[in-house]
């Protein structure tokens, strides 16, 4: 019950957060919020934003964890693109889809490996380690595609960015159960908080017998294997691996929902669920931009300045001033 | 039969010999780099139409950089080739280079884009023409409407950049006159598939699930692709419910044309050497001075064009 309580009041920001951008939508676009069932699923904008919103919160499980061990991944975007290009050429190849998927998870695994092997291993500081693999992995999945949208006409394949399970569009389905799974596996065991532990202190974690090298270089490949899920989503909508645009600036959109999500980017204590719905509040920006019908020019500068808003009424400084003005006003 | 060989030989000499001394021999070409798939296939449509012309084409790959066209063209000039083509990567900068080769007599040809130098600095310049693809799809709709009530939504390339610009500008001008036919949203796709079918998701959603939209006119077919499987998604028919009109030509598109799903795109033809070789041949044998802008076509494809067979031909280009 206590427990309930404490996780209701970490993401209240953000549920209210999501409030307020929903409602701001339906007051410009009145429709908004219609919801019809056809074809075997459930239609509407809210859905469009759990749907494209896949790709980020996908992401956002993976990058809240490295976020917490103090780390960052740059890499994410361009290993969406590696795992969508592996996958399309093998199911252009004839492998069948349980290989193909195999071998696309299998990559995101490796890149992740590569990553945590770079950052806890070899100590380069991570935002350089993944940097390295964010700008060689497009050329990869250049290579893997050869510079070509690498179209394919696999239905199982296309299934997982455009099929229906359980009324759902399936990538929602799957972020949703990605996310479950995570949470259920880090705050169910002690290992979200020996993640965390490093995160404060590294150095004080290992001497208190935490094997941090080894849970560094595990983060780093579930965010590899999130990212590979991501690219294989993005891939299977279009029918097609764009090397040169899947994922493109992805990293950053992780990023921001994972500090829209209300996490330290020093480490530390963190809140999958409230990365999730940070990452949710960015795709409803990003779609209400679209049904509101502003002319393109706008769409940019109107996401900063939300983003800017949210950040700005989540900062401590802020929550400072509340608590000294609410004192103001009972001190007399 | 060793009088027959001796013929045979004496007859492929000489006319090695007459096809050497008339067209230009050697020509350097100074590609940007295979950011595209269209660029690739511009590649391949150069050497192709070199190869055909019996040409020796030099080709430097600049891999996007400008410092490495302009060595590729200082090196062209030190081997003294007989002509230069240049795809240049950005507009300025161009002056010191183009002056070299014309202090030593080689003609310069400039492809698909433009540079903001003097203009007699080089020969000429190919291209294509952004605005009229955009008047030539905008005419299209015009014709294939009538006079029907007729809701547009667009689907703009990346914000600001010039293709978006221009074809917006151009497919105004190619419905202008004509009351019935309406641009009701218009949103940037940045010329991606994904982005294309996620911005068409919404367009279908704000108009009563895509009952208002009579047209999709994409600026090039990339986003068309993307946005046909989100009509297919919600239960339209892309090319008879929601008409498809987009720019480029890629191989891609003429797939769906010839599944009915789309109905015409404007080629932007990656064969931009073929007139420079022969504004050049003009040029060097009769020394006809080219106007300083050759504007290629801007086909019209429709599914009337046997679209599987050009899909065939465009499929090995490298697009």
């Amino acid at each position: 019950m206590n427990g309930t309580m404490r996780f209701l009041r970490r993401v209240a920001p953000q549920i209210a957060t999501l409030a307020v951008v929903l409602l701001l939508i339906g007051f410009v676009f009145p429709g908004f919020f219609d919801l019809s069932f056809a074809n075997g699923r459930l239609y509407g904008s809210p859905i469009d934003i759990l749907n494209r919103g896949a790709p980020v919160a996908l992401l956002a499980i993976g990058m809240t964890l490295v976020i917490a061990t103090g780390g960052i991944d740059l890499s994410v975007g361009a290993v969406m693109a590696i795992c969508g290009a592996i996958a399309a050429s093998a199911i252009t190849a004839g492998y069948g889809l349980p290989a193909t998927l195999l071998m696309a998870l299998g990559a995101g695994l490796a890149c992740g490996l590569w990553n945590g092997v770079l950052v806890a291993v070899v100590g380069i500081q991570p935002i350089v380690a993944t940097l390295i693999l964010m700008v060689a992995g497009r050329g990869i999945a250049q290579l893997v595609t050869e510079g070509t949208i690498l179209t394919f006409t696999n239905d199982g394949l296309a299934f997982l960015g455009s099929g229906n399970l359980l009324g759902l569009p399936t990538p929602v389905v799957i972020w949703l159960s990605m996310g479950a799974l995570v949470t259920l596996l880090v705050r169910r065991t002690a290992l979200g908080m020996l993640i965390e532990a490093v995160g404060v202190n590294r150095r004080a974690s290992m001497l208190a017998g935490v094997n941090a090298r080894l849970l560094l270089v595990t983060v780093y490949m579930v965010s590899g294997l999130c990212a590979a899920m991501a690219g294989i989503i993005v891939a299977a909508d279009i029918r097609g691996a764009d090397a040169n645009n899947a994922g493109l600036f992805l990293e950053l959109d992780a990023i921001l929902a994972v500090v829209i999500g209300g996490n330290s980017l020093l480490g530390g204590g963190f809140s999958l669920v409230a990365s999730l719905i940070g990452a949710i509040i960015i795709q409803s920006v990003n779609t209400g931009i679209l049904v509101a019908g502003f002319p393109p020019e706008f769409n940019l500068v109107i996401k900063a300045v939300i983003v800017l808003v949210i950040l700005v009424v989540q900062s401590p400084a802020i929550h400072g001033a509340g608590v000294l003005f609410s004192f103001a006003r009972r001190s007399p | 039969m060793f009088a027959k060989t001796l013929l045979g030989a004496s007859i492929l000499a000489s006319m090695t010999f007459f096809s050497s001394a008339v067209v230009a021999q050697t020509i350097g070409f100074s590609q940007i780099g295979s950011e595209s798939g269209w660029r690739a296939a511009e590649t391949t449509l150069t050497r192709q139409e070199a190869e055909k012309r019996g040409i020796d084409l030099k080709f430097a790959d600049a891999q996007q950089k400008q410092e490495n066209q302009i060595r590729a063209i200082r090196s062209f000039i030190a081997q003294g080739v007989d002509a230069i083509l240049l795809a240049p990567v950005v507009a300025t900068g161009w002056d010191a280079v183009l002056k070299e080769a014309q202090e030593s007599d080689i003609p310069v040809v400039l492809l698909d884009r433009q540079v903001d130098s003097s203009d007699d600095l080089y020969l000429t310049a190919v291209g294509s023409d952004l605005h009229h693809e955009g008047v030539v799809a905008g005419e299209w709709l015009v014709g294939e409407v009538g006079d029907k009530e007729c809701n547009v939504v667009e689907l703009q390339g990346t914000t600001g950049s010039s293709p978006a610009i221009k074809r917006k500008a151009g497919f105004e001008e190619g419905i202008a006159g004509h009351d019935n036919i309406k641009i009701v949203r218009s949103q940037t796709g940045d010329f991606t598939r994904a982005k294309g079918k996620e911005v068409m998701e919404s367009f279908l959603k704000a108009e009563n699930g895509g009952k208002n939209i009579c047209a999709l006119y994409a600026h090039n077919d990339d986003m068309a692709v993307g946005a046909i499987q989100a009509i297919k998604e919600a239960g339209l028919k892309p090319g008879s419910d929601i008409l498809v009109v987009s720019i480029d030509a890629v191989p891609d598109i003429f797939q769906a044309m010839a599944a009915g799903e789309a109905n015409a795109t404007v080629e932007l033809t990656p064969n931009m050497a073929g007139p420079a070789f022969d504004a050049l041949a003009a040029f060097m044998d009769g020394g006809t001075v080219p106007p300083k802008f050759i504007q290629t076509e801007s086909k019209l494809y429709t599914q009337k064009d046997d679209p599987m067979k050009v899909y065939e031909e465009k499929k090995g280009l490298g697009y």
